[in-house]
């Protein structure tokens, strides 16, 4: 494997549905929520594509997507066409998708993404756009000897949907999984979608291939593979991550054995774990797209970009960055707390108390302390105002607690009683800390202080 | 009773106001006219018997909550939509009733009213010859006074070409002015929900009433304000374009003399004509018919039997055979050849009109190229029938405004005058269709009572 990836890289691209939260459809005025509703409650003459019926377009959405596009620093079109993506699927009840090709609302943005050794590494982004998402398929199987039969759920048909497509810039399975999470808090942090991956609110589709890696002296890296296999209606994420891999796996085999690998598009088999082939070439549908006669090009006015942008939040990245320089937290505390607008504000909410406080009782309670007890304590935030959880750090430190030898010596003996943890723990299981932490917790009677336990529990495993 | 049936709709209105007669008697007077003279002239597909306000007669392609529409197909024989068009709406807030709904050519494909899959409409005027097409039903419907007016659609001269075989006023509107939601869509850039009425007044008063922003069509944002008094203010110094293009081969000799023969009065009323170029039209049916081909591809594959109405093999033939023509113009290496450079085309024809309306208010000229023609005489031939459309396919590419009026008459059959003019100018386009109506002198009707029960068929 080690000399195979030397020789061979993949070449992966992303394509990512983002479901919007809108209140209402893209093109008609019907509830969006389909999630374990009643099938075909929030449908009308629009979303179920009835003669006469015509789209008229969700400006909200449209700013969302705008927003989108402003997040991954694309450059938003000054005007933008809607077109029909014609075909045939019982889930799509006008025969074509509202879609965007030609011209989309946004392109060429990038985002950061940490690969498998650490380094950082841009991917692009080809475009941002706009359009509707089908309705549901479920398929019922027969009982004894009756039909199964499909039925269509068109709660879901118009819900709208952005797609964000990138260049073929991924390398490692890494990049992709620090991708869809940092577009998952993207998405989260502009509140445009709230990107469960399990509810499908945020679906992918990638393309792989791999390539030959050149040497150095002739640099013509970029040239992109002739073939590109394409990982469709994968509707997990863990599973898409699965097949990604099988699939380099399985390309690189096939190169190394001179096979010739042809376009197609694959499906992925979780019972056999493996990818299997779902359409040929040949076979590709052309979409015979064209402009959207039912709804007039669309002005992006310079003004409405600006305001956009003014309403934009602080961005996860920018918030991580931020929290470092202001609060001198180390850059995994700082992505810790960055991981939701929530989390971060918590935090800056509480060092904003112990501002208030009087000198003498801030000393001792610096940023770093106050993330460092936020990240490693479980307590529902919900619940806590920061103003009492500054005021429970305080309790704790004022509490007899247990002298440092008696906490040396429950730390010993815990590290000798539980040798699996232990050695989890330094194969990198961080949980195996938490649990290491609760059973001297437990020994000292619940009296220690977890920071102090923590920096002894570190001391000793080191 | 048979009194009523012959009122425009402005006189109506006028009666019912002055009480002379009710919502109720109107409707009980067109229904039983239905009831006589419909057997003959296959106008109307559905008779509505619970009209319950001023009749108006529905060309079949506009959706009407609770009663059944068939586009003219058979694939949407059992559909019953479960909402109104917008300009069904709009009629109901003005007392009007729906009496029916009329029939046409299938999905409003076609010249001639052959196409529909329910039989044929014969033209009030002579019952061996075409309505014209595609609201066949509606233009046969007010000329037999079988409805106060009607509605139709215009997609490449479906509303004006019938109206002028009838010898009615047919009214086609700027695209945007009137909302096409719940207009059955064929080809949507073009598509546009217009008039066929009694007279040139009663076409301004449906206008009035039907026009106006509808947030359920992105394309529709402009409201048309009747001003009677500027209706009938005449035409004096109004300058008059004559398109060459529009007097040259292909147009009946006698038609042309009738139409030569309006423009003398025009200018004899105050008009100044000036002759204009328009040099586009030569590539207008070959643009027209790719592009609303193209659309209607697209917006017949709902058609699917999974939601409503039944298999695609019930598509008739002319219906499957513009399908395959705009797939084809879609297809990927056919595109930039078709679609694309039909769409080019398009704009250089938008851009004769703007040029022209430089020097010009309104542009002048036959609606058809012949007065009605016998049943089944080009069925045979499509590119024959597809010509026929010559005159009327620009307004559409373009989105202008068209009134067919009634001018004269060629060999005893009804030709109409077509009047065209920039986008939105509604209002001086009737002002020129009324002086037409006025001196046009007798306002002339079929003589549907005489047909003998023996006659047709």
């Amino acid at each position: 494997m080690k000399t195979r990836q030397r020789q061979h890289e993949p070449v992966i691209g992303l394509e990512v549905h983002v479901e919007l939260n809108t209140e209402s459809k893209m093109f008609c005025s019907n509830s969006t929520q389909y999630f374990g509703q009643t099938p075909n409650i929030h449908t009308c003459p629009v979303c179920l594509g009835f003669p006469g019926a015509l789209p008229y377009t969700n400006k909200k959405a449209i700013e969302y997507c705008i927003k989108i596009g402003l997040a991954l620093g694309c450059e938003i079109a000054e005007e933008t066409v809607f077109e029909r993506k014609n075909y045939f699927y019982s889930d799509l009840p006008k025969g074509y998708q509202i879609s965007q090709y030609r011209w989309p609302l946004c392109r060429g943005g990038r985002m950061v993404v940490k690969n498998k050794v650490g380094e950082e590494r841009e991917i692009r982004v080809n475009r941002v756009h706009m359009e509707e998402d089908t309705a549901k398929l479920v398929h019922q199987f027969g009982i004894s000897n009756s039909k199964g039969a499909t039925l269509i759920d068109f709660n879901r048909s118009g819900v709208p949907l952005v797609e964000i497509v990138t260049e073929p810039d991924f390398r490692d399975l890494a990049e992709i999984r620090d991708y869809a999470k940092k577009l998952q808090q993207v998405m989260r942090y502009l509140g445009v979608s709230n990107a469960d991956m399990e509810k499908g609110d945020m679906r992918l589709e990638a393309n792989v291939s791999v390539r030959q890696v050149q040497s150095s002296k002739f640099k013509v890296q970029n040239e992109l593979p002739k073939y590109r296999i394409e990982l469709k209606n994968i509707n997990s994420f863990r599973f898409m991550v699965a097949a990604v891999q099988y699939e380099i796996e399985r390309q690189i085999e096939a190169l190394e054995k001179g096979e010739k690998l042809v376009q197609e598009t694959r499906g992925w088999d979780e019972n056999n774990r493996r990818t299997y082939v779902q359409r040929v070439k040949e076979e590709a549908t052309d979409y015979r797209y064209f402009p959207e006669p039912d709804i007039p090009p669309i002005e992006i006015d310079k003004d409405i970009e600006t305001e956009l942008r003014r309403q934009m939040p602080e961005l996860p990245w920018e918030k991580t960055e931020r929290l470092i320089q202001e609060y001198s937290l180390s850059s995994s505390q700082a992505r810790v707390l960055s991981e939701t607008q929530e989390f971060a504000d918590y935090f800056e909410e509480a060092v904003k108390v112990v501002n208030s406080l009087s000198l003498s009782l801030s000393l001792s309670l610096s940023p770093v302390r106050i993330a460092n007890v936020l990240i490693n304590k479980k307590f529902d935030r919900e619940q806590v105002l920061p103003a009492r959880f500054v005021e429970m750090i305080r309790e704790e430190e004022d509490r007899p607690g247990v002298s440092s030898e008696e906490l040396e010596g429950a730390v010993h003996s815990v590290i000798a009683e539980n040798t699996k943890a232990v050695a989890d723990y330094r194969k990198g299981k961080e949980a195996s800390l938490q649990f290491l932490l609760g059973q001297v917790m437990a020994k000292t009677r619940g009296q220690s202080n977890p920071v102090a336990i923590r920096e002894a529990l570190l001391r000793n495993l080191r | 009773m048979e009194e009523l049936t012959k009122l425009t709709l402005v006189e109506t209105l006028e009666g019912l106001e002055d009480k002379k007669f009710s919502t109720e008697e109107l409707c009980v007077a067109y229904t039983q006219r239905i009831g006589e003279l419909d057997s003959k002239l296959n106008a109307f597909l559905t008779v509505n018997e619970e009209c319950g306000g001023i009749p108006v007669a529905v060309k079949d392609i506009i959706v009407t909550k609770g009663i059944k529409t068939t586009a003219g197909s058979k694939i949407l024989e059992t559909f019953i939509p479960p909402y109104n068009a917008t300009v069904i709406e709009r009629l109901f807030d003005k007392g009007v009733g729906v009496i029916g709904k009329t029939n046409c050519d299938e999905f409003a494909m076609g010249s001639s009213g052959e196409n529909s899959a329910y039989g044929c409409t014969r033209n009030p005027w002579d019952l061996e010859r075409v309505p014209g097409g595609s609201s066949s039903g509606s233009a046969a419907a007010v000329a037999a006074n079988l409805c106060v007016f009607a509605l139709g659609t215009d997609t490449g001269g479906s509303v004006r070409q019938p109206a002028s075989l009838c010898g009615v006023v047919g009214f086609k509107p700027t695209y945007g002015l009137v909302s096409r939601y719940g207009l059955i869509a064929y080809g949507s850039s073009l598509d546009c929900v217009g008039s066929i009425t009694k007279s040139v007044e009663d076409a301004a008063t449906v206008l009035e009433w039907i026009s106006g922003p509808d947030g359920k069509d992105s394309n529709c944002s402009q409201q048309f304000k009747l001003d009677r008094t500027k209706l009938k203010s005449g035409v004096k110094g109004l300058i008059v374009g004559i398109p060459g293009e529009y007097f040259s081969q292909g147009l009946d000799k006698k038609v042309k003399e009738v139409i030569k023969t309006s423009i003398r009065k025009l200018e004899a009323l105050g008009c100044k004509t000036v002759e204009v170029e328009l040099a586009h039209t030569k590539y207008a049916i070959a643009t027209y018919y790719i592009i609303a081909t193209s659309e209607a591809s697209a917006n017949l594959s709902r058609y699917d039997g999974i939601r409503f109405g039944g298999a695609r093999d019930l598509f008739g033939q002319e219906v499957k055979r513009r399908i395959m023509l705009g797939t084809f113009s879609l297809s990927v290496g056919y595109y930039d050849d078709y679609y694309a450079k039909a769409a080019r085309v398009r704009t250089l024809i938008k851009q004769d009109f703007e040029k022209v309306f430089e020097r010009c208010d309104v542009i002048v000229g036959p609606v058809s190229p012949t007065t009605a023609w016998k049943l089944g005489e080009k069925l045979n031939d499509p590119l024959s029938m597809y010509l026929s459309d010559i005159y009327t396919v620009t307004a559409n590419l373009a989105g202008l405004p068209g009134l067919s009026v009634p001018c004269g008459f060629a060999d005893n059959l009804p030709v109409g005058l077509q009047i065209l003019g920039p986008r939105f100018s509604e209002e001086k386009i009737l002002r020129v269709g009324y002086v037409c109506e006025q001196v046009g002198g007798r306002k002339l009707r079929p003589d549907v009572q005489s047909y003998s029960t023996s006659g047709v068929e």
